[in-house]
């Protein structure tokens, strides 16, 4: 697995950032959707956090996010304002989809964030078009197409990296690997190793990294980068990474083992990198103001998510062509 | 003495319209199994002289990965391109079903406008060329039940060039179904700024008896009856869809408000077929000034066989469109 030297102090403050808001907004969608005060279907994200947040910290507001239904973490981490998510998660009119795509399919382009897809490994090829179209374009742009290590069985992933690498698209594949695909264990249903294993059998370039090391994950982000905007094409990222509360919501984890969960909870990544910033001598003080500051936003976000208006119902006439359809 | 009008192929015509479609706007580009000069320009030959015009940039050969080809497509079509994806024959649509159903159709709708897909998937099937079950059927029932896109058909070279040039330009995903044995059949060779707007169905034949619905492939057949029904003395009216879906209401109530009588023609498997939602819609808006129920005609609920005997019984032909006109007209 890559390690590399620790990242420079800012680029760790940045990821940290990034980090908590996302933590902090699981924890907080986690406790209303348990007190009831959302009825929606929920992916949790807790112990993900530093893989996407390593990986946008080394991408520009441009570039093109594709990311999957456990996607928060990935939405938040590219920039998408705080208020938009919670009121598209709500169902609300002034969420970044006018409450017609939901916490499933998230797009904001004004953050790069163009796909988030339901459909397992879907959202694969379409970032190869977004990738072609850089080309094309010479735009200098990249893609980062997210997805769980479930994904490396569906054919679309075989498909997409295929034509990836033929055709040297400026596209970052970055699989998640948190070791299970719904209630499935990756040695039960996966054939390889390991997913880097698969995207080389594709004669990708493809690395595997601890997604859950900052510093390692960003070296490993920066690179792939830099290798697709130098115009050499896809580098497949295997990010080793965990996440602590299920499936979806209500999942009680019955099928993970005890011992690999107590042991996934001590290497919690964010603990750990918090502390790597007290380590570089950055005081709890910076710390704390950091923390409550996405705090704040996560509080009115939340709020406005509620307080909001819904849609009206006839909205569902729009946007299904580009004229209005009839009633 | 005048010259004959120049006659082109439905296959050129196709090609014709690509061509206009990549000079008029650079952000056409085109994508499929071996479409390109160096891999035969296509299986038919549609686009033939394409990639040597326009560059292998902008005129792809693929691997045989639909599901790839249709996802670059929605993708770039996302920020900017007008893809044309070429999937060669219709049956292979449903390796893609995901990225046309889930992602083309929905995209617009599920990111509330802001991002739309205008892709256009071209790709041919038809009976009557002994490729047998899995190269062979019509499958536009599926697709235009999905909301979001649109599926095209034309019946004549003029038509399917002013079509896919309008599908190309379209803001929304269009599927365009070609006819594979049609692609060999002639007619007038259209303007070069000749469009057919989608949407609009053509009245090419006036009556005032029944009024035939069809698309595609069942035009010609249409024609033919109708020739053979004028015969018995009943004059039939016919209306070509061009646009499957969404499907040109307003022309279709205004020539069955005349005739009072209605018989839908498709090749594909008459069961739950595109005949049944028209024939619906024109029973809910004109049952009580109808002759008789519509009637309909498409092929044989199997899959399409192969041998030549068993085909010909199978596939929709001019006789059972004759048979179903006697039939409702009593």
């Amino acid at each position: 697995m890559a390690n590399s030297d620790m990242a420079d102090k800012d680029v760790l403050i940045d990821i940290f950032t990034r980090a908590d808001l996302i933590m902090q907004s699981d924890i907080k969608f986690r406790q209303m959707i348990g007190a009831g005060q959302l009825q929606i279907v929920y992916y949790p994200v807790r112990g993900q956090e530093v893989v996407s947040s390593a990986m946008m910290a080394a991408v520009n507001k441009e570039d093109y996010l594709v990311t999957i239904y456990r996607g928060l973490h990935d939405q938040l981490a590219k920039g998408i304002p705080s208020k938009d998510l919670w009121a598209e998660f709500a169902g609300k009119m002034a969420g970044t989809c006018k409450g017609k795509g939901g916490p499933m399919h998230i797009t904001h382009p004004e953050t790069g964030v163009m796909v988030t897809t339901g459909i397992v490994g879907s959202g694969i090829p379409i970032a190869n078009g977004l990738g072609l179209a850089s080309q094309l374009d010479k735009d200098g742009k990249v893609t980062v197409c997210c997805f769980g290590d479930g994904a490396t069985n569906i054919g679309a992933f075989h498909e997409g990296l295929n034509m990836a690498q033929i055709w040297k698209l400026p596209v970052i594949f970055l699989c998640q690997n948190n070791l299970y695909s719904e209630h499935t264990p990756m040695a039960f249903a996966t054939s390889s190793d390991s997913i880097k294993q698969r995207g080389e059998g594709l004669g990708m370039r493809s690395v595997q990294v601890n997604g859950n090391d900052a510093s390692a994950m960003y070296a490993a982000a920066k690179e792939a980068v830099e290798y697709a905007r130098a115009g050499h094409g896809p580098t497949l990222i295997e990010a080793m990474t965990f996440r602590f509360h299920g499936h979806l919501l209500g999942d009680t984890s019955h099928y993970i083992p005890k011992e690999e969960m107590e042991q996934a909870k001590k290497d919690d990544p964010m603990p750990i990198l918090r502390q790597q910033l007290l380590d570089l001598q950055i005081s709890e003080a910076d710390i704390a103001a950091i923390e409550a500051k996405n705090a704040a936003i996560i509080e009115e976000a939340s709020q406005f998510a509620l307080d909001t208006p819904y849609p009206p119902g006839e909205e569902y006439r729009i946007d299904v062509l580009d004229v209005e359809i009839a009633a | 003495m005048s010259e004959k009008p120049k006659e082109i192929m439905f296959a050129q015509a196709c090609n014709m319209a690509m061509a206009k479609a990549m000079e008029d706007d650079p952000k056409v580009i085109l994508m499929g199994e071996d479409i390109a000069d160096e891999q035969g320009g296509g299986v038919f030959k549609v686009t033939l002289g394409l990639s040597e015009k326009f560059g292998t940039d902008r005129v792809r050969s693929t691997p045989i990965s639909e599901q790839a080809i249709v996802g670059a497509a929605v993708g770039s079509a996302m920020v900017g391109y007008k893809p044309v994806a070429e999937i060669m024959l219709m049956n292979f649509i449903t390796v893609a079903m995901d990225q046309i159903v889930n992602h083309a159709a929905k995209l617009r709708f599920m990111s509330g406008g802001q991002t739309t897909v205008p892709l256009t998937i071209r790709t041919t099937t038809g009976a009557g060329t002994g490729l047998g079950g899995q190269h062979s059927d019509m499958l536009e029932a599926w697709l235009a039940h999905v909301p979001g896109l649109k599926v095209v058909a034309a019946s004549n070279p003029a038509d399917a060039y002013g079509l896919l040039y309008s599908s190309i330009m379209d803001p929304n995903p269009v599927i365009f179904i070609e006819n594979t044995p049609g692609y060999f059949v002639k007619g007038p060779a259209p303007a070069a700024d000749h469009t057919v707007p989608l949407g609009k169905a053509s009245v090419p034949r006036e009556g005032t008896d029944v009024t035939l619905i069809g698309y595609g492939s069942s035009i010609s057949r249409c024609h033919a009856a109708a020739d053979k029904l004028a015969e018995d003395g009943i004059s039939c009216e016919i209306v070509d869809l061009r646009t499957i879906a969404p499907f040109d209401e307003e022309t279709v109530l205004k020539s069955v408000a005349k005739t009072k009588a209605a018989v839908v023609v498709h090749e594909a498997v008459r069961n739950f077929g595109v005949g049944a939602e028209i024939s619906s819609r024109i029973h809910e808006e004109l049952f009580s000034e109808l002759k008789a129920p519509v009637g309909r005609v498409g092929s044989g609920y199997a899959p399409v066989p192969f041998s030549p005997a068993i085909e010909k019984a199978w596939m929709f032909s001019q006789d059972d469109i004759e048979r179903e006109v006697h039939k409702i007209l009593g």
